[in-house]
């Protein structure tokens, strides 16, 4: 869901560190880095890699064109060869009935079986175009804080293991006791107290 | 600092508390909210409530769905000891409405709408769109942000034990 649809989901993060100055520079390259790769012509069932927030096909972070007044604003593209099961099945029995034909055989191997399997998938993945999915991420730098537009926990965790690939920074999900911990300003006693806590009884 | 996943579990309870004490200010106390921005924001319940009770081996879930609902079910429930796990929020403030849905254990926001904001017709349009909409989405989330923090001083003191929880009791047990 893209940030200006007219309903989106937000997960928030806090993103602790500092980039090499001058930043915009820095994040420019990190996004050139581990920006999103066509696998269409090869065998790879997936890839995960940065794409322009106004061109997700086409990416380009030219001219700090990801930059939207104080907010950096780009996406993370997830590319997934999607093969039903029940088509992998039915190469997969054609083929083995040729190998079985071939060597006069009327079984096979177990490692014979995995073999085949894997070249019908490589094989089918070559004819099977990726399906992209995009996730558009908004960073507030100066307020060291990043929005995700998706609630989807595969795509949390690609994101997180993304950016610090690529941003060398650490992405703090934000849940109730790490907003608590982190930006309700409370003491170091108020926060042992936090730490101490357990369920409350709204029973008598 | 608590390893985050261990964090995340250990204190999911904190936000199903949260979605609860705010539905009990939402019901009895709407001045709390006007009075904590000048644009004198106010809450309601929308279309959905979910709530669930942890007995020692089962979890039970209450789901209030609709327009206008009747919630009755609902405090109902807390009366047997469940808590609030996701809420539909309705946030009005100077003629301009938001509506989302949060979740307890992750205060994740989904279904979020925001007002209207201007159309993108062309490339030129989209910078201008963009910061309209983050700024649209931020007032949302700061009110949140700011109750939950609200929530947690309280949560952490005293009052919570000997002022809170006696109203919280005395609304579910009103009626």
């Amino acid at each position: 869901m893209g940030l200006l649809s007219s309903s989106v989901s937000i997960t928030r993060y806090r993103v602790e560190g500092n980039l090499e100055k001058p930043v915009i520079e820095t994040v420019t390259a990190a996004l050139k880095k581990d920006s999103i790769s066509e696998i269409d012509d090869h065998a790879s069932e997936l890839t995960v890699g940065w794409t322009s927030f106004d061109n997700p096909y086409q990416p380009s972070f030219e001219g700090s064109s990801f930059v939207f007044g104080t907010y950096l604003i780009f996406s993370l593209r997830i590319d997934k060869k999607n093969i039903p099961s029940k088509i992998i099945k039915k190469y997969c029995a054609i083929e083995m009935a040729k190998k079985m034909e071939v060597t006069g055989r009327k079984y096979l191997a177990k490692n014979e079986k995995k073999m085949i399997k894997d070249h019908v998938f490589n094989v089918l993945s070559l004819r099977v175009p990726a399906t992209p999915n995009i996730y558009d991420v908004l960073w507030n730098y100066e307020d060291a804080s990043l929005w995700f537009f998706s609630n989807l926990k595969v795509a949390n965790e690609k994101l997180e293991s993304l950016f610090a690939e690529s941003m060398k920074l650490k992405l703090i999900r934000l849940f109730p006791y790490t907003i608590a911990q982190l930006t309700a300003g409370l003491s170091d006693l108020e926060l042992d107290v936090l730490a101490q806590l357990t369920p409350a009884k709204f029973t008598e | 600092m608590l390893d985050v996943a261990v964090a995340y579990n250990r204190f999911k309870f904190l936000g199903d508390e949260f979605l609860t004490w705010l539905w009990f200010i939402i019901e009895n106390d709407p001045g709390y909210l006007k009075n904590m921005s000048p644009a004198k924001p106010s809450l309601e319940i929308g279309n959905r409530i979910v709530l669930e009770n942890r007995h020692q081996q089962t979890v039970e879930s209450i789901t209030i769905k609709g327009d206008d609902a009747d919630l009755e079910e609902g405090i109902l429930a807390l009366r047997k000891g469940a808590v609030v796990i996701e809420m539909n929020l309705c946030l009005k403030s100077d003629d301009q409405e938001w509506r989302f849905t949060i979740k307890g254990e992750s205060l994740n926001i989904s279904g979020f709408k925001t007002p209207f904001a201007g159309p993108v017709d062309t490339a030129e349009d989209i910078e201008g769109a963009v910061i309209e909409k983050a700024y649209l989405y931020d007032q949302a989330i700061q009110l949140i942000d700011n109750l939950f923090k609200k929530f947690t001083k309280t949560r952490i003191s005293n009052d919570w034990q000997n002022k809170v929880i006696p109203l919280i009791r005395k609304w579910i047990y009103a009626s």
